[in-house]
């Protein structure tokens, strides 16, 4: 499973729906999970990751499915892990993820894809922003793409500068140009997810992927529940609320709510 | 149940036909949004085997058309008709456009829940919405 990441407006979909093309004609069944952000204020959301991906809509063995992130931070959804599940149980040979248009915190796809894609393109900004956004320590597959624009040869040049200072890996991200509103590139964008996947099972880490996934997913989904029973109780319990305006105490509010029985 | 925990309804909204005209479906598309809901955008040109194939992938309750194209009487049913074949005449369909008042009489008739006509108030659309999904 990838999961393709990267700023607004860089080419994600795009990405994806080659590559979706590409699994086609090798004969695999592919399933997108595409997310896009939710309005924090009306909880609506217009998402459009389908528009690029039409050429698609009648092959019966692509399934794509949008999904508002909710509310959740991460660039996903918290439904996300169980759709990949379910999607595997459904027999699909491959499952992609795309997430939001990322900025500078929402690594959650690296924790939840078994390779994650980090797309670029050039004159997004100085390599500054980059090593702020933390993409350097998420990505085990690099994408420039709209590399027939300007900046290209600079993007790359930053991105192999800042490998070099980083601590050695085991995994050295390949840098990989493309053009996906052309398809250009992206076999070779998904020779190299296959040839990190072929590292992963290789050495020892597909296990330890699994192993820490379901450990990060049951402290997801308690903090979840956790955030659901705080809501609910300020709402059933007035005293409760009233105490918590007058002290402005929402720390031990909180630990006493959890302490609560059920 | 608590508020935060209740499901979005989820409405497809799309182009039917050889129709470039989109600035509409996008005004309209960012209204539901702005009132809570979760539009799923497919673009331009579809087919209605194509929407309502997005409808069924995408688990929507609602399918919002929009012709400017004058094909509303051939287009808007095909996509009721699309439903019935698929079994999901449960996904509530309605639709915008340049569409004369007889002819919207018969488009009811044949199972378009609703059609708004240019110069409805935005608030219009999400109040029938609210009144059809009162949980929303």
């Amino acid at each position: 499973m990838a999961g393709f990441t990267g700023a607004p407006g860089t080419g994600k979909s795009t990405l994806v729906d080659a590559v979706i093309a590409l699994l086609r004609k090798q004969g695999s069944s592919v399933a997108v999970l595409a997310t896009d952000p939710n309005s924090p204020f009306t909880g609506g959301a217009i998402m459009g990751d389908r528009i690029r991906m039409q050429r698609h809509a009648l092959d019966g063995k692509v399934y794509i499915r949008s999904m508002g992130a909710r509310g959740h931070l991460g660039g996903l959804s918290l439904a996300t892990r169980e759709a990949i599940r379910l999607l595997g149980g459904f027999g699909f040979d491959q499952v992609i993820l795309e997430t939001v248009g990322v900025g500078q915190s929402e690594l959650e796809v690296a924790a939840v894809a078994d390779t994650t894609v980090v797309v670029l393109t050039p004159n997004l900004g100085d390599s500054v922003q980059m090593i702020k956004a933390g993409i350097l320590e998420i990505a085990d597959v690099f994408v420039v793409n709209k590399a027939d624009i300007d900046g290209y040869a600079r993007v790359v040049a930053e991105l192999r500068t800042m490998m070099n200072m980083a601590p050695k890996r085991e995994w050295r991200p390949p840098i990989i140009p493309t053009i996906a509103s052309r398809g250009e590139g992206v076999d070779k964008v998904w020779d190299a997810v296959l040839g990190h996947r072929k590292h992963l099972a290789t050495s020892g880490k597909a296990q330890e992927l699994v192993e820490r996934r379901l450990r990060d997913e049951t402290a997801e989904v308690a903090a979840e529940l956790a955030r659901e029973r705080a809501r609910r109780a300020l709402e059933d319990d007035p005293a409760l609320a009233e105490r918590l305006l007058n002290d402005g105490t929402p720390y031990r509010t909180a630990e006493e709510i959890l302490d609560r029985k059920g | 149940m608590p508020k935060t925990a209740t499901k979005p309804v989820r409405i497809v909204v799309a182009k039917v036909g050889l129709d470039g005209h989109d600035r509409g479906v996008k005004v309209v598309a960012r209204a539901l949004r702005d009132a809570g809901y979760e539009v799923i955008y497919t673009g331009l040109r579809q087919t209605p085997e194509m929407v309502v194939d997005a409808a069924l992938q995408e688990d929507a309750q609602v399918i919002g058309l929009s012709i400017h194209s004058g094909a509303h009487m051939t287009l808007f049913p095909a996509v009721v008709d699309e439903l019935k074949r698929r079994k999901a005449t449960d996904i509530v369909v309605f639709g915008g456009g340049i569409i004369p008042d007889d002819d919207i009489a018969v488009l009811r008739k044949k199972g378009v829940a609703a059609i708004f006509t240019p110069g409805t108030p935005l608030q219009e659309i999400v109040d029938w919405l609210r009144k059809r999904f009162p949980e929303s």
